[in-house]
C-alpha cells in the first residue's frame, strides 16, 4: 500500500514538472506552430543559473528569480532574432532550435562541468509531512502545489483575461486576430517568453529533486514531447492530463520494469497515436 | 552524364592509392554517412516527409548485424541480409503509425518511435550492452573470398555499396514513381485528384528510405566495430537532417556533399577542441539562416547569376 502511495506521489510531482515544460511547448506551438526543441535547454539553463546565483547570494528566492530572468531573456532573443527569420517553416524552425539546444547544452557543460549537482532546497521544505500514518516528503508536495498553481493561473489567464482572450483568438486564426487589431507579433514574443520562463521554473524546482547534469535537457525534452503528443499540441488541458499520465507511467515503469523504463512510456504513446494522431485534445 | 558519373567513380576508386590509411578511413566514413543522408533525402527531399527519427533504421541495421556477428553467426551475407530486412521491417511498422500525421506531428512521432528503440538499446543491457554499447564486431571476412579487415579492401566494399545506392536512388527518383513523389510533396491534394493513392507512394518511399538507412548502419557497424545507443538517438537523427539540408534537399548528390562536409568538420574540429557539439549547433543555426536551399542550391544560383 505505502509503495503505491509513495510512487503515486513521486509520479504526480514529476508529472507537475513535466507540465511546466509541456504547457509552454504546447502554447508556443498553438500560437506560432513552432516545435521548439530548445525547450529542454531552458530547463537546464534555468537550474544551472539558479545554482550559481544561490551560491553567490545565499538566497533561493533571488536564485529562482535570476534563473527565470536569464532564461526568459534567452527565449525572447531566440524568438525575436532567430525564429522570426524562418516563419511558417516547421523543419527549419525545428533544426534552428535543435542547434540552440546543442549550443546551450555544450556551453553549460563547459561552464558548469560534467559532475551532477543538486540545487539546495529551502529549509522549511526539507522535512516530511505526516498524513495519518504516512510520511510524505514535503518537497514533493511543494512541487505538486506549484504545478497545480501554475496550471490554475494559466487557465485563469487564458479563459478570464484580456490577454488570454487575445491568445485564444490568435491560436484560432492569427490572420483574423490581426485584422481586429491584436498585435500578434508582440503576443508571440510574450507567449514564447512565458513558455521559456515556465521551463526555467521547472528546472529550478526540479533541481533539488532530480539534480542538474549534462543531458538532463534532452531527457526532459523527450518526456515533455511525449506529454504533448499524448495530450495534443496547443491544448493546456492536454498538457496537464498528458503530464500526469507520463509522470505516473515513468515512475511506475522505472520502479517495476527498470530495464524497459523508456518502453513503458513510449508504448502507450504509440497506442494513443494509433487511435488519435493529434493526441487526446490536440489542435491541427 | 554517364561519362561524368564514370569519371567520379573512377576517381573514388583510385583515390585510396594516394591517401594514407587514416585518410582512407575518413573517406570510408564519409561514404557510409552519404548513404545514410541520401536515404533520408528520398523521404524528406523527394516525398516531403520530415523525420526526427531516421537514426532508428540505421541503428536497427547496425545492432542487427552487430548482434548476429558477435553472438550468432558471423557470415557476411547472412548478417547483411538480416540487417537490411530488420531495418525495412522497422520502417514498415513505424511508417504505419507515423504517416497518419504530417508536419510537426510527423517530426514528433518519428522522434518518439525512434526513442522507443533507443530505450530498448539503452535499457536491455543483457542483449545490447546498454549504454556501454556493443563492442568487438569484426570486419567482414566469413563467407567472402577474402578478408576485408584491411582498411583499403573494406573501402572498396563501401564504395560498391555507395555507387549501387546512388544508381538505385537515381533510377527511383527519375522514374514515374519518383516524379509522383515530388508531385505529392508539392501538392498532395492535386495528386489525389489525379487519382494517385498518395498514402501508398509515401509509404513506399518511407520504407525504401529505411532500407537504405539500414544499409548504412550495416556498413557502419563493420567500419566502427562498435555500436551504442547514440546511433539511435535524436542527435544522430538530426545530424542526418542537417547533412541533407546543408547539401541540398531534393537533389541527388546534395546529401553526399552535406555528409562529407559534416564528417570532415567533425574530424577537423575534434582534433583541436572538445567543443564539437557547440560547433555543430552553430552549423545548424547558420545553415537554417544563411543556406536554407543548401550548398547545391547555392552553387546553382551562383551559376545562374553568372550566366
Amino acid at each position: 500500500m505505502s509503495f503505491y502511495l509513495i510512487q503515486i506521489l513521486n509520479g504526480v510531482s514529476f508529472g507537475m514538472l513535466l507540465f511546466l515544460l509541456a504547457a509552454g511547448l504546447s502554447l508556443i506551438y498553438g500560437l506560432m506552430r513552432i516545435l521548439n526543441l530548445a525547450h529542454g535547454s531552458y530547463y537546464l539553463l534555468g537550474a544551472y543559473t539558479a545554482l550559481s546565483v544561490a551560491r553567490a547570494t545565499d538566497s533561493l528566492l533571488v536564485a529562482a528569480l535570476g534563473g527565470v530572468a536569464v532564461v526568459t531573456a534567452v527565449g525572447v532573443f531566440m524568438e525575436r532574432v532567430l525564429l522570426r527569420r524562418v516563419p511558417r517553416a516547421e523543419l527549419p524552425q525545428a533544426l534552428l532550435s535543435f542547434g540552440m539546444l546543442l549550443i546551450i547544452g555544450d556551453l553549460c557543460l563547459w561552464h558548469w562541468g560534467g559532475t551532477p549537482q543538486t540545487l539546495p532546497r529551502p529549509e522549511v521544505l526539507s522535512g516530511a509531512v505526516q498524513v495519518g500514518t504516512f510520511f510524505f516528503p514535503a518537497y514533493r508536495l511543494f512541487v505538486i502545489g506549484v504545478g497545480v498553481m501554475v496550471g490554475v493561473a494559466l487557465w485563469l489567464l487564458q479563459e478570464h483575461t484580456r490577454l488570454g482572450a487575445m491568445i485564444r483568438a490568435a491560436i484560432d486564426d492569427a490572420e483574423i486576430a490581426r485584422t481586429t487589431g491584436i498585435n500578434v507579433s508582440v503576443l508571440s514574443t510574450v507567449v514564447f517568453g512565458l513558455g521559456a520562463a515556465l521551463a526555467a521554473l521547472g528546472g529550478i524546482i526540479g533541481g533539488p529533486m532530480l539534480g542538474v547534469y549534462p543531458g538532463a535537457d534532452f531527457e526532459i525534452l523527450l518526456l515533455a514531447f511525449v506529454v504533448v503528443i499524448i495530450g495534443g499540441l496547443g491544448s493546456l488541458k492536454g498538457a496537464f492530463v498528458g503530464a500526469l499520465l507520463v509522470g505516473l507511467l515513468d515512475t511506475f515503469g522505472k520502479a517495476r520494469f527498470p530495464e524497459l523504463a523508456m518502453f513503458t512510456i513510449f508504448a502507450p504513446m504509440a497506442l494513443i497515436l494509433a487511435v488519435r494522431p493529434t493526441g487526446l485534445f490536440g489542435v491541427r | 552524364m554517364i561519362l561524368r558519373a564514370g569519371a567520379a567513380v573512377g576517381a573514388l576508386a583510385v583515390l585510396p592509392l594516394a591517401l594514407s590509411s587514416y585518410q582512407v578511413d575518413l573517406l570510408t566514413k564519409m561514404l557510409i554517412f552519404a548513404i545514410f543522408a541520401m536515404s533520408l533525402n528520398l523521404s524528406l527531399g523527394y516525398a516531403g516527409l520530415p523525420s526526427l527519427g531516421h537514426a532508428a533504421y540505421f541503428g536497427v541495421g547496425a545492432y542487427t548485424v552487430g548482434l548476429l556477428a558477435v553472438r550468432v553467426w558471423n557470415n557476411f551475407w547472412v548478417d547483411m541480409a538480416c540487417g537490411l530486412v530488420a531495418a525495412a521491417v522497422a520502417a514498415a511498422l513505424f511508417g504505419l503509425l507515423a504517416l497518419r500525421a504530417e508536419g510537426s506531428y510527423l517530426l514528433m512521432i518519428t522522434l518518439a518511435l525512434a526513442q522507443v528503440l533507443w530505450g530498448i538499446a539503452f535499457g536491455w543491457r543483457r542483449l545490447t550492452g546498454g549504454d556501454d554499447g556493443l563492442p568487438g564486431i569484426p570486419r567482414p571476412a566469413e563467407g567472402l573470398p577474402l578478408s576485408l579487415a584491411d582498411g583499403r579492401r573494406f573501402y572498396y566494399l563501401v564504395l560498391v555499396c555507395f555507387v549501387a545506392s546512388v544508381a538505385v536512388l537515381a533510377l527511383v527518383t527519375r522514374s514515374p514513381f519518383g516524379r509522383a513523389l515530388v508531385g505529392i510533396r508539392e501538392s498532395a491534394r492535386r495528386m489525389e485528384v489525379l487519382g494517385y493513392d498518395t498514402w501508398r507512394y509515401k509509404y513506399v518511399a518511407f520504407v525504401l528510405a529505411g532500407l537504405f538507412a539500414g544499409l548504412a548502419g550495416n556498413l557502419f557497424v563493420y567500419y566502427n566495430g562498435f555500436v551504442s545507443p547514440a546511433y539511435l538517438s535524436i542527435v544522430f537523427s538530426a545530424a542526418a537532417l542537417i547533412m541533407v539540408i546543408l547539401g541540398g534537399a531534393g537533389t541527388l548528390l546534395g546529401p553526399v556533399l552535406g555528409s562529407a562536409v559534416i564528417v570532415y568538420l567533425e574530424n577537423a574540429v575534434s582534433a583541436y577542441t572538445q567543443r564539437w557539439l557547440l560547433v555543430l549547433g552553430l552549423v545548424y543555426v547558420a545553415v537554417t539562416l544563411f543556406v536554407p536551399e543548401g550548398l547545391v542550391g547555392l552553387l546553382r544560383r551562383r551559376k545562374d547569376q553568372a550566366a
